[in-house]
């Protein structure tokens, strides 16, 4: 699972039948600092998250273990919304 | 599976209900002589692990057996606390 924050949406009208209503969201991992980390990758939301929220998102096979994408053809999830990130320290582990 | 350091928690309110009451720990994944190998992740607790524990983690989907019977949504679990490593010198 990693962290990401919630920088766009995508709309699409022609796709699988399990995708139908679904919330497909664009999402910018982070590093627990917040700061930007990789590339953004679209997934599907399962908690009604929004725009600017940070999340929690879960990939691969796992995605579908969510009620809202149970045999969906989907490879990331939404699966919670972050209140507050506490880190230990800072240096070397 | 692999080694972390444990470096911080997550806390969320609003979540899939399989997380509900299971703790998010924040990790930096290590190499055996305890290098970090790569960049922080999230990985569901299913043994107490605490603040600042080495511990083994498992990734991919197996993550979520560790929690059977009950369907955590997760692809990353936390499965042991290690006591120590022990690493024999290369010849």
């Amino acid at each position: 699972m990693f962290l990401a924050r919630i920088v766009g949406t995508v709309v699409a009208t022609r796709k699988d039948d399990r995708l139908e209503g679904c919330k497909l969201l664009i999402v910018q991992p982070l590093d627990p600092a917040g700061k930007d980390s990789g590339q953004p990758v679209v997934a599907v939301d399962t908690v009604s998250a929004g725009y600017t929220e940070t999340v929690l998102v879960v990939t691969g096979s796992s995605a579908r273990m969510t009620t809202r994408t149970k045999d969906a053809p989907v490879d990331a999830a939404i699966i919670g919304i972050v209140d507050t990130v506490t880190l230990d320290r800072t240096g070397a582990p | 599976m692999n080694l972390a350091r444990v470096i911080g928690r997550i806390v969320s309110t609003h979540k899939q209900d399989g997380l509900a009451g299971r703790k998010l720990l924040v990790l930096a994944p290590l190499d055996a002589s305890r290098k970090q190998t790569g960049p922080p992740l999230v990985a569901v607790d299913a043994i107490g692990a605490g603040a600042a524990e080495l511990v083994l983690y498992v990734r991919g989907r197996e993550a979520a057996h560790a929690f059977l019977p009950d369907e955590v949504p997760t692809d990353a679990g936390v499965v042991a606390i290690v006591d120590h490593v022990t690493l024999e010198k290369a010849p």
